[in-house]
C-alpha cells in the first residue's frame, strides 16, 4: 500500500471529486460537508466509472399521516453517488449500494497532512 | 508507507468524451482479448433528431422539475412512447452527447460518434436503429409513417451505410401501409449495409393480416431476416394506469413482442414462410420461456384453433433468433442458464448492446457467463449474427492494432 497524493487541501472544495489513477486502480476521492471519502471507480454492475457520475440526494416519497402520497423530495443528508452508465446508486458516506446494502464500493482511506490530501491505495 | 505520484483528474473539468466514459469498457475488451474474434452488435442506436423541447424551471416539486428538464418535455406527453430514459440527468451521456467532438476524418458526425463507442466496447460491426422513430407506428396519419420512413431509409443508406462498412441496419417498414412496406423492400433490399428489415412492434395493426403476405414472401425470397423491435407506449390503454417509467419500460418492452410473437405463431406464419427468419429485439430473455410454456400448454388443449401448426409453439420459437439485451441478470444465474437452454442460445442468441441507451449491455455480459463454452460465447457475440446477415469477418482497426502489438512481443 502507498499513500498517493491527490491535491493540496485548498484545491478541493466541498462537493468536489478527484479521480486518482495508480497503476490499474482508479479511485474517486470526494470532499463532502468537510469530510473525505474515497471509493474504487468501478461499479459493481458492469464495471462503469461509478465516481464520474453526478451526486444527488436520495429520492424520498412523502406521505401524509393517513398514508396518502404527497409527492417526492431529495434527502439532503443522504447524498448518492450515481454511476453514469446505468444509474446504480451508492451512498456517498458508506459506499453501500442504495437498493442492495450487501453490495458495496471498495473503500479507501483518505489522509490529510501538511496541507495535502492523500489516498491510501 | 511510500508516497506515490499518480494521475489525478477532475471529472467536472473534462469535456464529454465517449472514450473516457467507456474507458472501463475498453479495459474489459483488452483484458478479455476481444481482438481474437469478431463482435457484432445486433441492436444499437443513434439519434435521428436532436430537436427536443426545453426546460421547465418553474415546477415546484424539485424531483418532477428534473424529470421535465432532463426529458426536455417528454414527461408532458404521457401518452407518447417516450419517457425519461435519461433518469433526470443521472445517465450523463444523454445531456452531453451534443457537445462531443468527433475525430477528424469521419465521413459523417453520426459515423464518428458511433465508431467511438464501438471501438471502446469492442464491437466490430453494429446494426444501427433510430431512436424516437421506434414509436412512429403509432402515428395516426399513415402518410406520415410512409414519408418519414422512406426519407430516413434514404438518408441512412446514402449518408451512413454507404460510407461505413462497420455499420449495417435492418430498415424500418411502414407497416400501416402494407403496399408501401413491400415497396420499401423492393427499393432498398439490395442496398449496401441493408441486412434485413424491421417492424417496430409498438403498433396496433395485426401482423398476421392477409395484406402482409406479399411482404413476407418478398423477404423470404430475398433471404432477408425480419426484426421485431419492441419499445414502450405509455398511451396504451393498459400501460396508461402506470405512473412510473420503470413500470412502462419493464413491461412495455417485453409486452409488445409477447403480443406479436403470440399472434405470429398461432396464425401459423412460421409454417407459411418457413424460410423467413425472425429476430426478436430488445425484450430481454425472461419473456421467452414464459411465452413458450403458456402457448405449449394452451395449444395442447386448443390445437383446433391453430391447425396450421405441425409442432408445438415452442418448437417454432426455438428456431427464431433473439437479441440479448437487456439481459435479466440479478441473482438468477440458474434461471438464466435454463433460459439459454430453452432458446438454444448457442445458435439463436445474438449479442446486442443497445448503446447509447440507458440500459445498455457490454459484451462482458455474455463473455463472463460461467456456463458458456468459449465457442458459445463467440457464437453469441458475433458468429450467429455473421452467418444470419451473411457478413464477411471484419475486425476493427483498433483490434487489428492490438493483434499486431501482441504478435510483436
Ligand atoms: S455499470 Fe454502473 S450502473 Fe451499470
Amino acid at each position: 500500500m502507498a499513500e498517493v497524493f491527490v491535491c493540496k487541501d485548498v484545491e478541493m472544495k466541498d462537493g468536489d471529486v478527484r479521480i486518482v489513477r495508480q497503476d490499474r486502480i482508479e479511485v474517486g476521492v470526494y470532499r463532502y460537508e468537510g469530510a473525505f471519502y474515497a471509493y474504487r471507480n468501478h461499479c459493481l454492475h458492469q464495471g462503469g466509472p461509478a465516481c464520474e457520475g453526478i451526486v444527488r440526494g436520495k429520492v424520498v416519497d412523502l406521505y401524509a399521516p393517513d398514508k396518502t402520497f404527497m409527492g417526492q423530495t431529495y434527502d439532503k443528508n443522504e447524498p448518492h453517488i450515481i454511476c453514469p452508465w446505468h444509474g446504480w446508486e451508492y451512498k456517498l458516506k458508506t459506499g453501500e449500494c442504495a437498493p442492495d446494502p450487501k453490495l458495496r464500493l471498495k473503500r479507501y482511506e483518505v489522509v490529510q497532512r501538511e496541507g495535502g490530501v492523500y489516498v491510501v491505495i | 508507507m511510500n508516497v506515490m505520484t499518480p494521475i489525478v483528474r477532475d471529472p467536472s473539468q473534462q469535456p464529454f468524451d465517449t472514450r473516457t466514459l467507456l474507458a472501463n469498457a475498453e479495459q474489459q475488451a483488452i483484458d478479455r482479448c476481444y481482438e481474437d474474434f469478431m463482435i457484432i452488435d445486433v441492436d444499437s442506436h443513434h439519434y435521428e433528431t436532436n430537436s427536443y423541447k426545453e426546460i421547465f424551471d418553474y415546477i415546484d416539486d424539485p424531483v418532477m422539475r428534473d424529470q421535465f428538464k432532463y426529458s426536455k418535455g417528454q414527461t408532458l406527453h404521457p401518452r407518447s412512447t417516450g419517457g425519461y430514459q435519461e433518469m433526470a440527468g443521472r445517465i450523463t451521456r444523454y445531456q452531453h452527447r451534443a457537445t462531443e467532438q468527433v475525430p477528424p476524418g469521419a465521413p459523417h458526425r453520426d459515423i464518428g460518434l458511433t465508431r467511438k463507442w464501438m471501438d471502446a466496447i469492442g464491437v466490430d460491426v453494429a446494426c444501427i436503429f433510430p431512436t424516437p422513430m421506434l414509436g412512429l407506428g403509432l402515428n395516426p396519419v399513415v402518410e406520415v409513417e410512409v414519408q418519414y420512413a422512406r426519407a430516413y431509409n434514404r438518408w441512412l443508406t446514402e449518408k451512413i451505410l454507404a460510407q461505413e462498412p462497420r455499420m449495417v441496419s435492418m430498415l424500418y417498414l411502414p407497416m400501416n401501409d402494407p403496399v408501401a412496406a413491400l415497396k420499401m423492400v423492393e427499393e432498398f433490399g439490395g442496398r449496401k449495409g441493408v441486412v434485413g428489415f424491421l417492424i417496430t412492434t409498438v403498433r396496433y395493426k395485426p401482423l398476421y393480416d392477409n395484406a402482409y403476405m406479399k411482404l413476407y414472401a418478398a423477404l423470404e425470397e430475398r433471404g432477408l431476416p425480419l426484426g421485431f423491435h419492441s419499445a414502450t407506449n405509455w398511451g396504451d390503454q393498459s400501460m396508461h394506469i402506470s405512473n412510473k417509467f420503470i413500470a412502462i419500460h419493464a413491461l412495455g418492452f417485453a409486452w409488445f413482442n409477447i403480443l406479436h410473437m403470440t399472434n405470429w405463431v398461432v396464425n401459423g406464419i412460421p409454417e407459411r414462410f418457413p424460410g423467413l427468419k425472425s429476430i426478436w429485439i430488445e425484450s430481454g430473455l425472461a419473456w421467452i420461456p414464459f411465452v413458450m410454456q403458456r402457448l405449449d400448454n394452451e395449444y395442447m388443449m386448443r390445437s383446433s384453433e391453430a391447425p396450421t401448426l405441425k409442432r408445438l409453439p415452442s418448437d417454432y420459437m426455438r428456431e427464431m433468433f433473439y437479441t440479448s439485451q437487456p439481459m435479466e441478470m440479478i441473482g438468477n444465474q440458474s434461471m438464466l442458464q435454463e433460459t439459454f437452454k430453452m432458446i438454444s442460445a448457442e445458435t439463436q442468441l445474438l449479442y446486442a448492446s443497445d448503446y447509447p441507451h440507458w440500459d445498455m449491455d457490454l459484451p462482458s455480459t455474455i463473455y463472463d457467463l460461467p456456463f458458456l463454452s468459449q465457442q458459445a460465447k463467440r457464437n453469441i457475440l458475433g458468429e450467429n449474427a455473421r452467418k444470419l446477415f451473411k457478413l464477411d469477418t471484419l475486425l476493427s482497426d483498433d483490434k487489428k492494432a492490438r493483434l499486431k502489438a501482441r504478435s510483436a512481443v
